[in-house]
């Protein structure tokens, strides 16, 4: 029997943001597969113009409530380069810390509370609480721990206040970091709890495969977070500065978020991007995970970001012990440089926990923004989405025990597994 | 959860989010130390950033973000009618916070700038109270979850919630912060309504006024002070609009 399917979900829940999900097979027959974000603008880069750098990074911050650390970062990191101020080591570290931080409390909350349930048969962790407070009471320790060293590094989890540009503003008390070290340390045993859990439900994770580019930060020596050169599977690779060559962004009409393409009519960023990019940078104790998962690069199915992001959760838990060691080290490191505002114009990339963020802007000799662009991972993965969701109902709807309720369901987890932060790619 | 063994009424609460940046949302899955007794105080019928369950029959609507865009108000109304308390949550439901600036754009031309030809419909900023009758603002960016949650205390208990009287600089002293404004930065701390904990300070930066004006703050003082100690007026003027909250302060 061949199969009729019409799947239109308004709203697509446990997602960060507003977008469409829109399905219609007949008689076996794809009509239409559509991802469609429908959020509403906020012209973030007309606001821009005409403001004080000190203003740019609390402000993009605002693009995104999940990853405002990584916005300022970039944001920072943008005004750092076209004034040519160089920050101080310790400064660059307790950056570093922040944006491991950002990136354990963001895969925790998506990995727990957005993801798993529909591994689960559940609606959500209020109900997977009910099931198995224990799951939860983990999930909540993981993410607390996350969210304590944001507080602590950045002055606040969402919106920080301590990364400014020039560095950080102070250095955090020695006995927090080391308690902080303690807990990390201590947290291993709950990531082995997790890892295991996950192990579990891995028979559930859809065989789909689709070749795709990959784009993501090149790590030279390390794992690659904050700057560098710009790298795609396809064998791009491109420096900070010519991110747009790596961008191309273009507006649809049924949209409120811009697409992307580079070598093919589409790529994605995010975990499994800098994993399929950088896998041998990956700390041992996280390449041992990704083996574990039979995750190695290229991986080419889009459901795998979920594992890929446990694997930069472990990844991050090794590196944030190892920093702030680092800066225990040295407590009385300064954290700020000189700052002395020229024209000109600077790029800054960071990898957010959703994939590569761009921020650039041009400057007068006043210190203020006379140009701004932001391109944010979600923005560079719609298109990408929109493509597979075509081939994941053409492939799935050849089953003839294919129901609305299970293709809404494939699609819906594969939208959720690239993690969007739509309101974040409307800006 | 019960006390002295009774159980509370648990109130029925959907979470709707509109246009902002959702960290607002964000900050009632945080907190995770209290999230436990959060959850069983309250049931959560609506949520679409966390939950598949979407049910009308809540009476305590949260509301973040601002609005935006048309269809924006048709939905926000339909959620007043169905609430019987509607509670606008963080800076951009209370006073359209940062998204405030658009409107001093020309939105033709700021649609042109981010989206060339291909227009995209867009409305100035509002707060939720110019678009629906609003019971309680609770405001901030974010919000702060401690201040949630004696909020949704007292409409457990039915008892009417006070905010603090003082401006911000008293939590401020009380955490024996060095004064930003002392040292010769810009802090908006002394005009801005209390509540925070003093965050701002303590990390770095000046309070920039996420929580809207004090009870009656001495905005003349406020501006002479900053005058007499040089701050630049241009980015003072930057500061006064950047959450919406103080619009109409320097005319
Ligand atoms: S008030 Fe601030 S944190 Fe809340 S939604 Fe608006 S921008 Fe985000
Ligand atoms: S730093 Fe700001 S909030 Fe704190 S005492 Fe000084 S003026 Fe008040
Ligand atoms: S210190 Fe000022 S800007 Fe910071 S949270 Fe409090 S009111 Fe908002």
């Amino acid at each position: 029997m061949k199969v009729n399917l019409n799947i239109d979900v308004h709203h697509l829940t446990r997602v960060e943001g507003h977008g469409n999900i829109k399905v219609r097979v007949e008689a076996g027959k794809l009509r239409e597969a559509r991802w469609d974000v429908v959020e509403t603008p906020r012209y973030f880069e007309a606001i821009l113009k005409g403001k004080h750098y000190s203003t740019a990074g609390i402000f993009t911050a605002r693009i995104c409530g999940i990853c405002s650390i990584g916005h300022c970062l970039a944001s920072v990191r943008a005004t750092e380069d076209a004034f040519g101020v160089r920050i101080p080591d310790a400064a660059a570290k307790l950056r570093l810390l922040a944006k491991h931080a950002e990136t354990l409390q963001s895969h925790w909350l998506h990995l727990f509370f957005l993801a798993a349930p529909d591994f689960l048969g559940l609606p959500d962790a209020i109900a997977l609480r009910k099931k198995n407070p224990e799951i939860v009471a983990i999930a909540l320790r993981l993410k607390g721990l996350a969210n304590g060293i944001c507080d602590l590094v950045a002055g606040r989890t969402t919106h920080p206040v301590s990364i400014l540009v020039g560095g950080m503003a102070r250095m955090p008390e020695r006995a927090k970091l080391l308690a902080f070290r303690d807990q990390l340390d201590r947290s291993l045993e709950d990531i082995s709890a997790v890892v295991g859990l996950f192990r579990n439900l891995s028979p559930k994770i859809p065989d789909f495969s689709r070749e795709t580019e990959f784009v993501s930060l090149k790590g030279v020596n390390e794992y690659p977070f904050i700057g560098g050169d710009l790298a795609s599977t396809d064998g791009v690779v491109k420096t900070e500065r010519e991110y747009k060559a790596m961008t191309n962004e273009y507006v649809t009409p049924q949209n409120t978020s811009k697409w992307c393409k580079l070598s093919r009519d589409a790529f994605a960023v995010g975990a499994l991007a800098r994993i399929n990019n950088n896998h041998g940078l990956l700390r041992p104790e996280a390449a041992r995970v990704a083996d574990l998962f039979g995750l190695r690069p290229v991986n080419h199915n889009p459901y795998m970001n979920n594992v890929a992001q446990l694997v930069e959760c472990v990844h991050c838990t090794w590196e944030s012990i190892r920093l702030i060691d680092e800066l225990a080290a040295d407590p009385a490191a300064p954290t700020m440089a000189e700052v002395e505002p020229r024209a000109g114009e600077g790029v800054g990339a960071v990898e957010v926990p959703r994939g590569i963020l761009y921020h650039q802007y041009a400057y007068d000799k006043t210190g203020r923004i006379t140009k701004a662009n932001c391109v944010i991972p979600t923005t560079q993965n719609n298109a990408n989405i929109h493509i597979d969701l075509n081939h994941l109902v053409k492939k799935f709807s050849a089953d003839a025990n294919m129901t609305d309720e299970k293709m809404e369901l494939l699609c819906s987890m594969l939208v959720r597994a690239y993690d969007p932060c739509i309101s974040c790619s409307v800006h | 959860m019960k006390y002295l063994g009774i159980a509370p009424a648990r109130p029925k609460i959907g979470v709707f989010d509109f246009t902002g940046c959702e960290g607002c949302e964000l900050q009632l899955a945080n907190k995770e130390e209290t999230l436990g007794p959060f959850l069983d105080a309250i049931d959560i019928v609506n949520f679409r950033e966390v939950t598949t369950a979407q049910g009308d029959d809540y009476d305590i609507a949260l509301i973040d973000g601002c609005i935006s865009r048309g269809d924006e108000i048709e939905r926000l109304k339909k959620i007043r009618q169905n609430a019987k308390v509607l509670v606008a949550v963080g800076s951009c439901a209370s006073f359209g916070g940062v998204n405030r600036m658009k409107n001093v754009l020309d939105l033709a031309e700021a649609n042109t700038e981010v989206y060339g030809k291909e227009f995209k419909e867009t409305l100035y900023t509002r707060s939720i109270k110019e678009a629906v009758k609003v019971d309680l603002e609770i405001p901030g960016c974010p919000v702060s979850k401690a201040e949630v949650e004696r909020i949704v205390q007292h409409l457990v208990w039915n008892v009417a919630f006070q905010f603090p009287n003082y401006p911000v600089c008293l939590e401020c002293k009380q955490r024996f912060s060095t004064c930003r404004m002392e040292m010769g930065e810009l802090c908006l701390g002394s005009i801005t309504r209390g509540g925070c904990n003093a965050p701002c300070p303590a990390g770095g930066l000046g309070c920039w006024g996420c929580r809207g004006p004090a009870p009656a703050p001495n905005y003349k003082e406020f501006l002479a002070l900053a005058e007499r100690k040089g701050m630049d007026m241009q980015l003072l003027a930057e500061r006064l609009n950047f959450f919406g909250g103080f619009e109409g302060v320097l005319k």
